[in-house]
């Protein structure tokens, strides 16, 4: 490794701009004649929209347009999609009510937009959207999983008779039953995995700028993948063709997941650039976040796990009613199905598996991906399962999760996943290690003498990341394939710029890909930039999300530069008469190897432009391109200990130490991915603690503003203790696994784990706020 | 409509906005000045702090008229040319940012912080003093460290001045 090779721990080449006011944002970004939308949105969960009223808008001050939700059905621009389809155990496909991006008839959450108004400052498009009239017709609502699914419960798309989207199964039903039904001793929990706002810090946004003579479209958004939101502006929106749409997707403060959706607003946005002749920009508030952004999480599981007389697990049975709000966003469908029922042999041999998941209706906003997305929701309830037994079954959580873990691999489980590599016994000894498990009983007895009662508690997960294999995703219902794209572009001096499909939003891609080009070329990072989200720019990408972009996109940058390489060395062989076979890279240079001769990388690149001499039938130019798709998920995984004190006349936590060991395979930038595994950890733990996305039984979100949602801030959260241990990934030739998403698959279970090990009882539903862990220790 | 006369980053400027302005929107619209963001609209999330008159103030909550008068440092005014702040700095070297939207108001809240303890600072008290600023992406834990590190920079150029 070089001083900025692989694994170094390199200062960010991004960071320049983001901390002296430079960075550019969507909402940076001004273009000559443009205009403001603000969308006037619903105010109740369900209704019929009887009439529009915009008379008095339209005579007001700045007012360019009112566009409703009619006219752009009748200017048929489609419908919103969701791009994973799932069938139900009865062979039926997922039953999907139509989304318009403005709703022309019925609304369905509180948020949902009905109509925009254009106007020449944000202010006047504001105040013009008060003198708007919309007669609502209210109807019955339904926000809660089980209530939704219960004869007489209102009804959202005639679509999905009793809001179910689908009924789908995956495991051997017999096999888990049989498991249960000779069972030395079975454990039975019940959890909810409570609904979350992804709350990226800067709000969506979105300019759109229409061409007229041209008739070209350019959208500026808040994108995690910008080829993705073309693709399906053009192919199912009927916004424009690829070549007459250019996305570009700049600083974008933040994802989590969240911005991978091809939201309504970008829609409406081109569409009405185009009918009022001016770019249209809208930014969106904190309370239009919290109301439109699609949620994540909101299952309600039942779950019962098998042992034998020795501890060792034989069956697993799980029953989920995953909550998909009032639409399917656009990959909703596959998160509560292939990326969470498909990790629920955790890091164990679990012979047996059955799940089955109900998708729900109900009058909320829309919940797809978030950081993790169902792999938390598996990696929660196996490491909640997991405690829960140690106590029933009276051994120490740690011993009982090394009793049953997998130690031979590749392991075959019964719910699709190969796992392909990993030692889960190594992350545990040096999580326990780091906490001095065996240190915890004195220390608590310590705690109790001063009235505080301490816990500990353990969580060990594992995920399927570098998403994902296209022909296995495909076989599964994805309507794409998670392939990524790279190009390599040698400059005549030398320079490198490199294309990548993956969208940097926080991840440092603009330094890690960089220590990739150092680590093959030895040519500073400097030299070396990286190009990303413009569709004009790079060819195609399927952006980043999933922890796939190292794993995925940092390999496709492998291969095109091993293509550039070769080509480079036939180049330096014909200048330094040599064979190609003989020359190697070190240090800028292309040298012969065992020998003095070299020719730097700038003078090969030079040659390849100059094109005077270059080996005969040689194309002039010195630029690659490669796509790669991974052969397999990889799986990144490792163990959790949290211990903390919960004061029993408060109900309030205190964190003591948090320790994380993680194995991630190879890692390019230490701390970068120490960057990742800390806001993972603080979202785990926002999850477990603080957050809760609520409505009341009408529909009616309790939680859309910081002052009702719980974030976590400083002072709630410990500094973290982190370490690793390393299993390559044998599927990628980096042996990357990602690490992206791990903090937050994995800290809720070992947070809950812990205060329920603290307070001795074993029933407690996230986020474990002051009153409602004082509420569980105090209940008869 | 009204006139704000004010000083922004050491430079009079003399603004005409509408009277319901806010500070925040009459840096970033009318000034350009794009480095301070909004991210709540509740003043609660401190991604739009700047320094009014030498104080942290968040500049989503302040009317544009407000600030007539006042001197206002942002963003885009600590660093001297090409040589950071030490709060960048520190941001930099620790790794106390990943997507940038809310590194700005941490930036200007840490100097006040850092100011208004005389560098004398522990993890603690920088995790408490943060409470008004949010971020969704480091866990805080590299910013206390940034934090940490800047009080002990900015103690040594306060000696060295």
């Amino acid at each position: 490794m070089g001083v900025e090779g692989i694994g170094a721990r390199v200062v960010r080449k991004e960071d320049k701009r983001f901390i002296t006011g430079k960075g550019r944002y969507v909402d940076d970004i001004k273009l000559q004649g443009m205009t403001h939308a603000h969308f006037i949105r619903s105010p109740h969960a369900h209704a019929k929209v009887k009439g529009i009223d915009s008379s008095a808008a339209l005579k007001m001050p700045g007012v360019v347009a009112v566009l409703t939700g009619q006219e752009i059905v009748d200017d048929k621009v489609g419908n919103l999609i969701c791009g994973w389809a799932i069938t139900s155990k009865d062979g039926s496909p997922m039953k999907m009510g139509a989304w318009p991006a403005m709703a022309p008839e019925t609304v369905r959450f509180v948020g949902q937009a009905v109509a925009v108004v254009i106007a020449e400052s944000k202010n006047l498009a504001r105040d013009a959207a008060e003198a708007v009239v919309v007669n609502y017709e209210e109807l019955p609502a339904v926000a809660d999983v089980h209530a939704a699914i219960k004869s007489g419960a209102p009804q959202l798309h005639p679509e999905a008779p009793g809001n179910q989207v689908y009924d789908w199964v995956i495991g051997d039903e017999g096999a888990a039953d049989a498991a249960i039904a000779k069972a030395a001793n079975v454990v039975k929990l019940d959890v909810t995995n409570n609904r979350l706002a992804p709350n990226a810090m800067e709000p969506r946004a979105a300019i759109a700028d229409y061409d007229s003579a041209e008739e070209h479209f350019t959208l500026y958004t808040t994108s995690q993948n910008p080829h993705v939101a073309r693709l399906v502006l053009s192919a199912f929106y009927n916004i424009a063709p690829e070549h007459k749409l250019r996305v570009i997707a700049p600083d974008v403060g933040g994802g989590f997941g969240s911005k991978i959706f091809i939201y309504p607003e970008e829609m409406v946005a081109l569409w009405a650039s185009k009918k009022v002749g001016r770019p249209v920009k809208w930014t969106g508030d904190r309370t239009e976040a919290f109301l439109t952004d699609a949620h994540g999480r909101d299952h309600v599981t039942h779950a019962e796990m098998a042992f034998d007389a020795n501890n060792k697990i034989t069956g697993l049975k799980v029953k989920t009613y995953a909550n998909f709000g009032a639409y399917m966003s656009l990959f909703s469908s596959s998160v509560p199905t292939y990326l969470y029922a498909t990790l629920l042999s955790g890091q164990y041999n679990i012979p047996a598996i059955h799940a089955e998941v109900v998708g729900v209706y109900t009058n909320t906003t829309p919940v797809d991906a978030y950081r993790g997305a169902g792999r938390p929701e598996a990696s929660y309830l196996i490491e909640r399962l997991m405690e829960t037994a140690a106590r029933q079954l009276k051994v120490d959580p740690a011993a009982l999760r090394r009793l049953n873990f997998i130690t031979q691999f590749p392991h075959q489980t019964p719910v699709i996943m190969a796992y392909d590599a990993g030692d889960f016994n190594a992350s545990l000894d040096a999580a326990m290690k780091a906490i001095d498990y065996a240190g915890f009983a004195g220390r608590k007895a310590k705690a109790k003498a001063d009235g505080k009662l301490r816990g500990i508690g353990v969580s060990c997960y594992i995920e399927a990341c570098g998403i994902a294999p296209s022909k296995a995703v495909g076989s599964l219902g994805a309507g794409v394939g998670l392939w990524e794209s790279a190009e390599v572009r040698v400059n005549p001096v030398g320079t490198i710029e490199v294309l990548t499909g993956s969208h940097s939003h926080g991840q440092g891609h603009e330094t890690t890909f960089c220590q990739l080009v150092a680590e093959r070329l030895g040519v500073p990072i400097s030299q070396v930039s990286i190009v990303h989200g413009d569709t004009d720019k790079v060819q195609f990408g399927m952006g980043t999300y999933g922890s796939r972009s190292a794993a995925v996109g940092l390999t496709a940058i492998l291969k095109a530069m091993e293509k550039m390489e070769s080509k480079a060395k036939k180049i330096a062989a014909h200048a330094l008469e040599a064979s190609e076979g003989d020359i190697v890279i070190e240090n800028g240079e292309f040298k012969v190897a065992g020998t003095d001769k070299a020719i730097a990388f700038p003078m090969v690149a030079l040659a390849a432009y100059t094109a005077h001499n270059l080996p005969d039938g040689m194309e002039p130019g010195l630029k690659e391109s490669a796509f790669y798709d991974p052969t397999n998920f990889t799986f990144p995984a490792g163990a959790y200990i949290c211990e903390l004190e919960v004061d029993p006349g408060t109900g309030k936590t205190t964190f003591v130490n948090f320790v994380a060991a993680d194995d991630f395979g190879r890692l390019i930038n230490p701390m970068i991915v120490e960057g990742q595994v800390h806001g993972g950890l603080a979202q785990g733990i926002g999850q477990a603690l603080l957050e809760h996305a609520i409505y009341d039984a009408n529909g009616q979100p309790v939680t859309a503003s910081f002052m009702d949602y719980s974030m976590p801030r400083a002072d709630d959260l410990p500094s973290f203790n982190l370490s690793h241990t390393t299993t390559l990934c044998p599927g990628n030739p980096l042996g990357i696994k990602g690490c992206g998403e791990a903090g937050a698959i994995g800290a809720s279970a070992a947070v809950i784990n812990a205060i329920t090990d603290a307070i001795g009882k074993n029933n407690l539903e996230m986020p474990a706020t002051p009153d409602r862990v004082w509420r569980t220790i105090h209940a008869a | 409509m009204s006139t704000v006369k004010l000083t922004v980053n050491g430079k009079a400027v003399a603004v005409d906005v509408e009277d319901r302005t806010l500070l925040v929107q009459l840096l970033r619209e009318h000034l350009n000045l794009t480095g301070t963001h909004v991210g709540c609209d509740t003043s609660q999330c401190g991604a739009c702090v700047v320094h009014v008159d030498g104080k942290a103030v968040k500049s989503c909550t302040m009317l544009a008229g407000q600030a007539d008068g006042a001197s206002v440092t942002t963003i885009e005014g600590i660093a001297k040319g090409d040589e950071l702040h030490p709060m960048q700095a520190a941001f930099r070297d620790n790794h106390g940012l990943q997507c940038g939207y809310c590194t700005p108001g941490m930036i200007m809240s840490a100097i006040d912080i850092v100011h208004r303890h005389g560098g004398e600072l522990d993890e603690t008290t920088v995790r408490h003093e943060l409470e008004g600023n949010i971020c969704r992406c480091t866990g805080y834990h590299n910013i206390v460290k940034a934090v940490l590190d800047a009080a002990g920079r900015m103690k040594v150029s306060q000696a060295a001045e």
